[in-house]
């Protein structure tokens, strides 16, 4: 394999040298439908430089990518952005191999690489706004904590215009192409609106200061150089709006009615609430945690206005699946919801209350009381749910 | 009254502002701020916090 991986020019002096992971399909939880890449770059300087690497069984690729350009062993310097794994499983090999003069981490980045990994040389701490000399260009580093590890930092190569912003602009999507000109806009929208629900949308208020910090560098971005999927080279400022409109986090007229069942009933009161919903002008995204995964549902809350929930009661609880995607979706933290539950029962029906808490945790604004039906719905039951949907639906029309 | 850093992430807690999604009022130093508050930015707890 080694002489058939080639590095892909992106710009006058920087090559693309990561490896594309085609069929990865879960990634820490999150379903990885397209695949992804671990973007690792050279930066051909008068001291050659890897910006991050990639994860550890992938080390062969990347070393063979950067073989078609120069010899891995003349890089002098390696610079982490972020400290996953996905992009410094690599790292501790690959340092061992090339023996550069010097390694750069921000901080932080220096603390949670000697908490992954034990070196036996100095990792060097880069402090926010300051410059790595390569020679005859600089690499200047910007620290952008929580985005989306305490560890995690731009740079940026003024030379060609080219920021490496790890995972911020990325996306899990494995393809052969490498830019975004080369892929279909829907495939290019739909995956990294997915990529920041699922990873970045708890850090939003960091992503709004950060995008206002960027913006008043007065820095101009030919490239952008995320750590997964394309680089942009076209859109940079249509994937940079699209961050600033997910960060805000301002809701539509969408709902999405997220539901589990036993025996269809906690079903019918989902599709009859629906039907309110969508008589309402609200759009709507019906799914049953038997079809769906988790990260799909992130995916579709992103720009949702309400959320409801709806859970029979089993031996005294919620379905397992939803406790899945509720504590999920807690954690992304989502804000601006307007929201309900609802469920069937047999006898002691706690399941209502507790998807209200999960509800009220999350900071969603809960009109009215959730729905309760005994056992079966049955025609006028039915009716409430419709009720409860137009209601929900007027509370959000009230906002958007 | 004293600012307190996150050693974690660099949120800034200001006892002028206060948390208002931790329900903490402004005006709160920090010392008053309850065992179980958390950093609202990365859930770090008090004892990951020193002075600014």
């Amino acid at each position: 394999m080694k002489d058939v991986m080639r590095a892909v020019k992106v710009s006058d002096h920087v090559y693309w040298v990561g490896a594309v992971d085609w069929n990865i399909r879960d990634f820490h939880g999150y379903t990885t439908k397209r695949g992804s890449t671990y973007n690792a770059y050279l930066v051909l300087a008068e001291k050659p430089t890897l910006i991050d690497t990639v994860k550890s069984p992938f080390r062969e690729e990347m070393l063979a990518r950067v073989g078609s350009v120069m010899d891995p062993r003349d890089i002098s310097v390696i610079v982490s952005n972020h400290t996953e794994m996905d992009h410094t499983g690599a790292l501790p090999e690959v340092i061992r191999y090339i023996d550069p003069d010097r390694v750069y981490a921000s901080p932080t980045g220096v603390k949670a690489l000697s908490e992954h990994f034990s070196f036996d040389r100095e990792i060097i701490a880069v402090k926010d706004g300051e410059s790595i000399g390569l020679g005859n260009m600089d690499l200047a580093c910007w620290e952008t904590r929580m985005l989306h590890w305490p560890d995690s930092m731009f740079s940026y190569l003024a030379k060609d215009k080219l920021l490496f912003s790890q995972d911020a602009f990325g996306m899990h999507l494995a393809t052969s192409a490498r830019f975004d000109d080369e892929i279909e806009p829907a495939i290019l929208d739909y995956e990294a609106a997915t990529y920041y629900a699922n990873i970045l949308l708890p850090y939003s208020p960091q992503v709004l200061k950060l995008l206002d910090r960027v913006g008043g560098l007065g820095v101009e971005f030919r490239i952008v150089a995320p750590d997964h999927g394309p680089v942009w080279r076209k859109d940079i400022g249509g994937i940079i709006d699209s961050y600033g409109r997910w960060a805000a986090q301002e809701p539509t007229k969408k709902a999405v009615v997220v539901y589990a069942t036993m025996w269809h009933s906690t079903e019918s009161m989902a599709r009859a609430l629906s039907e309110g919903l969508i008589d309402k002008g609200i759009t709507v995204k019906l799914m049953s945690m038997e079809a769906v995964h988790r990260s799909d549902v992130a995916y579709e809350v992103l720009d949702a206005g309400i959320l409801a929930v709806g859970s029979p009661t089993l031996n005294n609880n919620i379905f397992p699946s939803m406790a899945d995607v509720l504590t999920y979706l807690k954690g992304l933290r989502p804000r601006n919801l307007v929201g309900a539950a609802f469920g069937s029962y047999g006898w002691s029906g706690e399941s209502v209350k507790q998807l209200e808490t999960y509800l009220a945790d999350m900071k969603v604004e809960l009109p009215c009381e959730g729905l309760r039906i005994k056992h079966v719905p049955d025609s006028s039951s039915l009716k409430q749910c419709y009720d409860l949907g137009g209601l929900l639906a007027d509370r959000l029309l009230e906002r958007v | 009254m004293e600012c307190y850093v996150c050693e974690v992430c660099g949120y800034v807690y200001d006892p002028a502002e206060g948390d208002s999604e931790g329900g903490i009022a402004s005006g709160t130093p920090f010392s008053d701020l309850p065992e179980s508050w958390v950093c609202p930015v990365c859930g770090a707890d008090k004892s990951q916090f020193s002075p600014e």
